[in-house]
């Protein structure tokens, strides 16, 4: 019993890590923005699609980790700064509802224009995970990768994000424009640059989920949208742009969701919603969200 | 008696005389068309498209061929395709639209069950020829009488039969039984009929876990953690496209092949994609005889030709969807040719055309095959093992078994889940022999 419950936990952490480093960049983009970004799922999708593409390209698998890195900066880089002017910045002042249709036409542009790309065949690459091993717990099988890297990462990236937001510049020009936009733009702070920014990072962890993910799995049209469904269900559960909330709901739903392969497999379809309800129920904000204070 | 009078034969002859006015058109023999339209039903986008696509691929390359040879009796076809992505309503109103406003003649529709289900009432409805051309669901021919549908390939039934009869003729002492199957309709049903015959041919087995991962999941690593806790000697999974894809690579990546041996019905659609990845030994479905090294039908010029043209053309093998859009269409040809000698090259009316599909017998890729009186075709089922060669750098299949469609399919106006409550280890027995891999 105590075995099974340590591989529960251990499957997981790997399943929260994965889930955090997309739901971070929804409910950041959301935090500071104010607009709910459907097409935060597409940003996933392409990240894996062009990591996957990079991983084959540059062949060797000492290189493959880097090619996830590259993929996460040059959609994060091209893409955020490309959507953020060319589309939300016409809409920050329309109604939600508004926003919410704008970014979901964009979600069905871009998820056409990955089956125009990429093909509707599945796509595999998993150097990095060939790269990094076996790692063997209780006489159990796990990938180095899943185990160790995907909990890690997502964990640096917690971490950095935080201090990033605490004590730099720009991180605390963000929270200011979060607290209070006018203000903030009546002392000094470039508002437009704040979104901007915002959004490219935004876009760079949706991207950086997805590359990260790619190794793992196979890579199909509607890809993102499994994961913004569940990324949804964190972001609510947690609060609506909360970013530590995010991780522990991640970590919620990752551990619910392994116990119930464990113990209850038919559940395990359901946990993460049956987790929403049952905050939604008691903490209508979220488990974090709270009224009227900062949002990141 | 009722006495004739003046008024009544009067009345009597001009009904008669009307009839052929005042009954559709298309109820009697019509002239030639300048073109036979099918409308086809295929997944063009979403997940089900790895298998969608192929099957639009084969329908695009043997309508070709079709119509370089002068089309069906003269008359050139023409295919006009529709995406069964966005859903059943969507579909209705397509089919809708290709019959009443495109005058297509034939319906090919379609590979999801559900789909299958839906339009085989509007085919009624239209009075719609219609060819189900991959959809599995048996209980379209066991629950309806359907005029105006026939399918052109097995169902889910030999399907299932035919791997685990596989499985019990090479491995009688097997124990235990995990499954790791999608959380949808096919998943929940291609169990029910696994555990319901392997219940009765061999009781005792021990399911030790029932894992049902949601449909589209991209993340394995749980159920398999589990799986290599509980050591099954069995794991039995139909998933298929990007999911059995991740689901054998997260497997492998662990080590699971190794513990346990896996049952793959519809591994056959993935084994180019995988490679070798997949390990020796793993049983695998085609649902159906196809294979592009069919042992025995390789070396026909249909098969060879076919594999050849579509491998050059599309830089893939062709895996089962082609093979079942070109049982579609082999059967249209077939049926159409037979139709029109019977009624004197006049073209046959819609209800002719499925009174000839009704009990035809024709051939195609792999062989020969029939359709049942009730519209149900019947085609043998090819299961084997997984083999590592030099000549692709993917697993062919070893130790072929071509199951008869006698030995898997319930028969006429039975159901497929009491019939195989009726399987035994007899039935095992009568497994035809193995047929290894030739280079």
């Amino acid at each position: 019993m105590g075995l099974l419950l340590l591989l529960a936990v251990l499957d997981g952490l790997a399943y929260a890590g994965q889930l955090f480093m997309v739901a971070v960049g929804l409910t950041l983009v959301f935090g500071v923005l104010k607009i709910l970004n459907v097409a935060h799922g597409s940003l996933f999708a392409i990240g894996a699609y062009v990591a996957a593409t990079l991983i084959g390209w540059f062949g060797a698998e000492e290189l493959s980790l880097l090619a996830l890195a590259i993929a996460a900066l040059a959609v994060g880089a091209l893409l955020g700064p490309s959507i953020e002017r060319g589309l939300l910045a016409r809409i920050y002042d329309k109604e939600h509802v508004l926003q919410l249709l704008v970014t979901f036409a964009l979600f069905m542009i871009l998820e056409d224009l990955q089956k125009l790309l990429w093909g509707v065949q599945p796509r595999f690459e998993d150097a990095p995970v060939r790269l990094l091993g076996q790692v063997e717990v209780g006489g159990i099988f796990y990938t180095a990768y899943q185990l160790l890297l995907l909990p890690g990462v997502a964990l640096v990236a917690l971490l950095l994000l935080v201090w990033f937001l605490r004590r730099t510049l720009l991180g605390r020009s963000i929270v200011a424009v979060t607290h209070d936009r006018e203000a903030a733009v009546a002392i000094g702070i470039d508002a437009r640059f704040v979104y901007l920014s915002t959004f490219t990072i935004g876009a760079g962890l949706a991207a950086l989920g997805g590359a990260l993910a790619a190794p793992t799995t196979s890579l199909v049209p509607g890809i993102g949208v499994q994961m913004i469904v569940l990324s949804f269900a964190v972001v609510a559960t947690a609060g609506l742009g909360q970013i530590e909330g995010a991780a522990v709901t991640a970590l919620l739903i990752g551990l619910a969701r392994s116990l119930a392969v464990y113990f209850a497999p038919e559940l395990e379809v359901v946990v993460p919603y049956l987790l929403m309800v049952a905050v939604l129920l008691i903490r209508p904000a979220g488990l974090f969200g709270r009224r009227e204070l900062r949002r990141v | 008696m009722t006495e004739l009078t003046r008024r009544a034969a009067l009345a009597t002859t001009a009904s008669a005389l009307a009839a052929p006015w005042i009954l559709p058109r298309s109820a009697l023999g019509q002239q030639k068309p300048a073109k036979l339209r099918i409308g086809i039903s295929t997944f063009l986008s979403g997940p089900a498209s790895v298998f969608g696509v192929p099957g639009r691929n084969a329908a695009d390359l043997l309508i070709e061929h079709l119509n370089a040879k002068g089309g069906i009796a003269g008359v050139p076809v023409e295919a006009l395709v529709i995406d069964e992505a966005p859903g059943v309503n969507f579909l209705l109103g397509e089919c809708r639209r290709l019959v009443q406003n495109e005058n297509v003649d034939v319906m090919l529709a379609s590979i999801s069950s559900g789909s299958c289900l839906a339009v085989a009432p509007l085919a009624e409805e239209l009075r719609m020829p219609n060819i189900m051309w991959d959809c599995g669901t048996q209980r379209i021919f066991e629950e309806g009488t359907w005029r105006y549908s026939v399918r052109t390939q097995a169902n889910a039934v030999p399907e299932i039969v035919a791997p685990l009869l596989y499985l019990l003729k090479i491995r009688p002492d097997v124990q235990t039984v995990a499954v790791v199957n999608q959380d949808y309709a096919w998943g929940r049903d291609s169990w029910a009929i696994w555990k319901t015959a392997m219940e009765a041919i061999k009781p005792g087995i021990r399911v030790v876990a029932e894992l049902f991962p949601k449909f589209g999941a991209t993340d394995f690593s749980t159920e398999i953690t589990r799986l290599q806790a509980l050591r099954p000697d069995v794991v039995f999974s139909t998933s298929w496209g990007g999911e059995l894809d991740t689901f054998i690579r997260q497997a492998a990546e662990r080590r699971l092949f190794e513990r346990s041996l896996f049952v793959l019905p519809l591994a056959e659609s993935s084994l180019e994609r995988v490679g070798k990845t997949l390990p020796e030994g793993v049983i695998v479905g085609a649902r159906g005889d196809h294979w592009f090294l069919h042992p025995t039908a390789r070396g026909n010029g249909r098969l060879d030709g076919f594999v050849a043209e579509y491998r050059k053309r599309y830089g893939a093998w062709p895996i089962y969807p082609t093979f079942h859009m070109a049982q579609a269409l082999f059967a249209l040809e077939a049926a159409y040719t037979k139709a029109l000698a019977a009624n004197g090259g006049v073209w046959p009316s819609r209800e002719q055309l499925m009174d000839t599909l009704r009990g035809l017998e024709f051939d195609h890729l792999t062989g020969r095959m029939k359709i049942r009186p009730d519209g149900q075709g019947l085609e043998p089922m090819l299961i084997g093992v997984s083999k590592h060669v030099p000549e692709y750098p993917f697993p062919v299949l070893d130790q072929m078994v071509l199951f008869p469609p006698e030995l898997t399919m319930n028969p006429m106006g039975t159901k497929g889940l009491d019939w195989v409550k009726g399987l035994t280890m007899e039935t095992v027995a009568k497994a035809p022999a193995p047929i290894p891999y030739k280079a």
